[in-house]
């Protein structure tokens, strides 16, 4: 089922958590809500779910008005970052809780809920612990009975609020990774929120990029992470260099390097900053085509990369992260005077990227 | 024992503290009860059967028990609701009707006898409506009932509240969007999971209505075989001098106390137990 976002606004006394969002949720597709803590997100969620009422704007199920209707009528299954749990049932009944307290004449019997409970607990690999308590079981577990608690009730649409994030490195990993297959299989419309990149870019078939209540960015994984609009989306997907310089002819100076654009740049002479991500940065021992020169500060050769620090005579510090062939190309000592080439970069004049 | 006291702790002197504290307790709480045992002994057995199966004596445990239950009972329900209506909503002197909840805690129990008192004789601010209707409730085991609620009223709402205000919001959240109803959140999702607080704070109650003596003398009237509380038996007994008398008496209402706490626990191990607590 489609989801449609028309202008919504929330403000929570004077804080503006959403302001005039507007977005469409494709059907079938799995949908990650990224950003900082406090951009929203959450609240967006929640007001997807109906546990939250907007200010103004819309919300449409399927083409059809829903802003108004109870949660209970939306059927929505909600997964918590606290999982929400009912500690003082057993994990069958935990699961069965959507099914039993259906009104008499649409509930299922006895015995077909019992049916429908051992597979949904067989789907998420735990029919083993149906007769558990929450409290007995791991962190992972916990998650993975709190969705089969709501997938029980056949929702049309499931949201997920920071499902993993209360879980450990590992834990997360496989779990994700376990929540796409599960999403591959069921192709039921999800939205879930999360602040990890990693985990939205792994996951989702498009993310929402969010910051102070607006929309960044929408995309898939590998566009938002190739071609980021804003300088917010640059450094929020991951660790960067900044480069102040101006943009004239077709090239970006920095100092007394410049650096050819491949795109056609504003002829004009503007203001500009080149965001290069580490991996993006090169080392030579020439000047050709060099951004910046600098002195070899630290070599961090731990693991299948080398995190190379290079400290320019003014500006901040560039790190650099090379392949260990590289690097023993290369064969660089600490204190050394080099240039640092980029393969590509990302300019933008104030929040228009060239 | 040895396994335990080699265990590492940060706290050092394990030894000496569990000595301490348990020679404490032994002096406290067991020393009293030891010489109660000790001083019904001396009356024989036959002279005890004798002593505490009198028709007094029986009327009045009877009415001791009974009427503490009755208050449990009221304040479990009425607890639960003050409990509730200070943590879910928020109105002006909210904090004033919070304060007043310790108020019986906090006074002493012949004030608190003598206002009950004013109040619900004949010719009371209440006394006198009710009077006409029938309805008698100073100096009979109405009125002791009606004091037992006022002084075991702050037990039930104290351990309930806390809890009530742990409950995650999510939890009905959750609830909500599996498509329950609000009856059907409470009756399944809330009130399990502040049951076995309820509990406890009933069992404080009902242990503190068994033992009040203070509030319910001047409420009571005491008129034998009617208003008469067990500990008023075991004061009168003291008064002429039959020591031997009076904690055969007292020995009863231990044994008593000690069998509904035990039955409590049970009942409370019981529900931890199913709700996976342990």
């Amino acid at each position: 089922m489609s989801i449609e976002i028309r202008n919504i606004e929330k403000r929570f006394g004077n804080f503006t958590a959403l302001d005039k969002v507007s977005l469409t949720v494709e059907s079938g597709e799995l949908l990650a809500l990224l950003g900082p803590s406090g951009c929203g997100k959450t609240t967006l969620l929640r007001i997807i779910a109906g546990l939250e009422q907007p200010d103004a704007g819309q919300v449409l199920f399927e083409g059809r008005d829903a802003t108004h209707q109870h949660v209970a009528e939306r059927q929505v299954g909600f997964v918590f970052q606290h999982y929400a749990l009912f500690r003082h049932m057993t994990v069958f009944d935990n699961v069965a809780f959507g099914l039993t307290v259906r009104p008499r004449k649409v509930r299922p019997e006895a015995g077909e809920i019992r049916e429908r409970v051992m597979q949904l607990l067989k789907m998420v690999q735990l029919d083993w612990l149906a007769d558990a308590y929450p409290a007995q079981l791991s962190g992972g577990q916990r998650q993975r009975i709190a969705l089969a608690r709501s997938l029980a009730v056949e929702p049309r649409v499931l949201l997920l609020d920071e499902p993993f994030g209360a879980l450990d490195a590992k834990v997360r990993k496989d779990l994700r990774r376990w929540l796409r297959k599960l999403h591959d299989d069921m192709h039921i419309t999800s939205v879930f929120v999360t602040h990890d990149q990693e985990e939205a870019l792994e996951v989702s078939d498009r993310v929402v990029v969010m910051d102070h209540g607006h929309i960044e960015q929408v995309g898939r994984p590998d566009d938002i992470y190739e071609q980021p609009a804003t300088p917010f989306v640059t450094r929020f997907l991951g660790d960067v260099n900044l480069f102040h310089g101006r943009v004239e002819d077709g090239r970006f100076t920095h100092g007394d390097f410049a650096h050819a654009l491949s795109t056609e740049a504003a002829a004009g002479n503007e203001q500009a900053v080149a965001y290069v991500r580490p991996h993006d940065l090169d080392l030579a021992r020439a000047r050709d085509g060099a951004l910046a020169a600098g002195t070899v500060e630290h070599i961090h050769a731990v693991g299948p990369l080398v995190r190379v620090e290079v400290v320019p005579e003014r500006g901040d510090a560039i790190e650099v992260v090379l392949g260990k062939e590289r690097f023993r190309e290369l064969a660089l000592v600490p204190g050394e005077q080099v240039y640092v080439t980029a393969r590509k970069l990302a300019v933008f004049s104030g929040d228009y990227a060239i | 024992m040895n396994l335990i006291a080699k265990r590492y702790s940060v706290l050092p002197g394990f030894g000496l503290s569990l000595g301490y504290a348990l020679f404490w307790l032994g002096l406290i709480v067991l020393l009293p009860f030891a010489a109660l045992a000790l001083n019904a002994s001396t009356l024989g057995w036959t002279a005890f059967i004798e002593q505490v199966s009198a028709p007094r004596v029986l009327a009045s445990l009877q009415l001791s028990f009974g009427a503490a239950l009755i208050a449990a009972s009221v304040n479990a329900l009425m607890g639960f609701l003050v409990a509730w209506v200070l943590v879910r909503y928020s109105f002006p002197g909210k904090r004033f009707v919070d304060a007043l909840i310790d108020l019986p805690f906090a006074l002493p129990t012949a004030v608190a006898g003598i206002a009950l008192t004013t109040i619900y004789a004949p010719n009371g601010w209440l006394g006198r409506y009710l009077d006409p209707l029938g309805i008698k409730v100073a100096f009979t085991p109405l009125g002791i009932v009606v004091a037992l609620i006022f002084v075991s009223l702050p037990f039930v709402v104290r351990t309930v509240q806390p809890v009530l205000e742990d409950l995650e919001k999510e939890l009905e959240e959750a609830a909500t969007c599996l498509g329950a109803g609000r009856w059907q959140i409470f009756r399944r999702v809330i009130f399990p999971a502040v049951l076995p607080a309820l509990l406890t704070g009933s069992a404080m109650a009902f242990a503190r209505a068994t033992g009040e003596f203070g509030s319910v003398i001047f409420i009571a009237g005491n008129i034998p075989l009617v208003s008469e509380i067990a500990p008023l038996i075991i004061i009168s007994k003291l008064e002429q001098f039959d020591v031997a008398g009076a904690t055969a008496v007292a020995v009863v209402m231990l044994a008593l106390s000690f069998f509904v706490l035990f039955l409590i626990n049970l009942l409370q191990w019981w529900t931890a137990r199913r709700h996976g607590m342990k």
